[in-house]
């Protein structure tokens, strides 16, 4: 994207140069919990999404009194500028990025790259969890149009008036497997939902991890027919891959009116009765 | 700190393409393995050699991967 840098990307080099600054707290988020471990970028807090960026008890995204505690104890405020990244090209950054939106959080930010271009551009890694003194955070109601449950899915496949776009590879859209390689299956059934399109996240990034320019990712989504006059819903295996792709559609190509179904194929492959296309 | 001896490369593990990313951070060699298709981390390891992360790590990758069954389409 570097012709076009919109505000809510930055370089790997930006962060480099301002991890550390008064107002800016990067995060690490990634699908391996342990990888923070691993060394991060020095001054990053790690988010575990499997405890922290979500509600435990229920199938659901965090609850509100539970992310303000999260970003207060990590100097959060309302007007910090939160910088996400981590691995498998930022997966769970954006899962995190989705979440923040959802309620609210103004100035949220993705490191092109993520952990990926970091670690290969040999940069400073630290393997020391910071502390910072605890700030008070208060969430905005939660903004629900940011996210598509059940029964919108259902209509869309009905009624045919908003794209679905199915972001996994394509041997899960086909339903030859359940889940990635190397990874527990999570539903009775494989294949997609009736009337999705097939475009794996994978399409949207360089070799390097970054996005694809503008131009690229606005040529490619034409061509599938994906336009930003219609309503869109992304969904894969658990939402998170699809938060991706949320976030490149709504925040990097500017379309309007776009879901992420986090549900995703976890819940329709495991419905009773729900038609299934392979 | 600075990551050092960093190695990335790709080959094949119970029939799947795997990526397999390396490198020493202070004295320990930290291994991951992810899947190429889509690319998610799903094994890891650390050593104190290279030799001893990898071996670690896809022992455990083959594990899992042994587990991820194909269907007729």
């Amino acid at each position: 994207m570097a012709a076009t840098l919109p505000s809510v990307l930055v370089t790997t080099e930006w962060v480099a140069q301002h991890a550390t600054d008064a107002g800016v707290r990067v995060v690490e988020v990634d699908v391996d919990t342990t990888a923070y471990d691993q060394g991060h970028v020095p001054g990053a807090a790690g988010w575990n999404w499997t405890t922290q960026l979500c509600d435990t008890l229920v199938r659901d995204i965090i609850p509100v009194q539970k992310l303000e505690q999260l970003l207060g104890n990590a100097g959060i405020d309302n007007k910090t500028t939160i910088v996400l990244y981590g691995d498998n090209n930022n997966w769970f950054a954006a899962w995190a990025f989705w979440q923040l939106k959802i309620y609210g959080h103004e100035d949220v930010r993705i490191m092109d790259g993520g952990r990926k271009k970091w670690l290969a551009e040999g940069r400073e890694l630290s393997t020391a969890a910071p502390t910072l003194p605890a700030k008070t955070y208060t969430a905005r109601a939660p903004d629900l149009s940011l996210r598509a449950f059940l029964p919108e899915v259902q209509t869309a496949v009905s009624t045919r008036k908003a794209s679905l776009v199915d972001v996994r590879s394509p041997q899960e859209f086909t339903g030859e497997i359940l889940s990635p390689p190397g990874l527990p299956e999570t539903c009775q059934r494989g294949g997609h939902i009736p009337g999705a399109k097939s475009i794996p996240w994978g399409k949207n990034c360089n070799e390097d991890g970054t996005f694809k320019s503008f131009d690229e990712l606005k040529s490619m989504y034409s061509a599938q027919g994906i336009t930003a006059d219609q309503p869109v819903i992304a969904y894969c295996r658990i939402g998170e891959r699809s938060s991706l792709m949320w976030f490149l559609l709504k925040h990097l190509l500017g379309f309007g009116n776009v879901k992420n179904y986090d549900g995703s194929w976890t819940e329709w492959g495991n419905l009773v009765g729900a038609p299934v296309e392979k | 700190m600075k990551p050092e001896d960093y190695s990335r490369r790709q080959q094949e593990l119970e029939g799947w393409a795997i990526t397999i990313e390396t490198y020493k951070l202070g004295d320990v060699y930290h291994c991951s393995v992810a899947n190429v298709d889509p690319g998610a981390r799903f094994a890891r390891a650390d050593g104190s050699t290279r030799e001893e992360a990898e071996s670690r790590a896809l022992e455990k990758a083959a594990r899992y991967l042994k587990q991820t069954r194909r269907f007729g389409v």
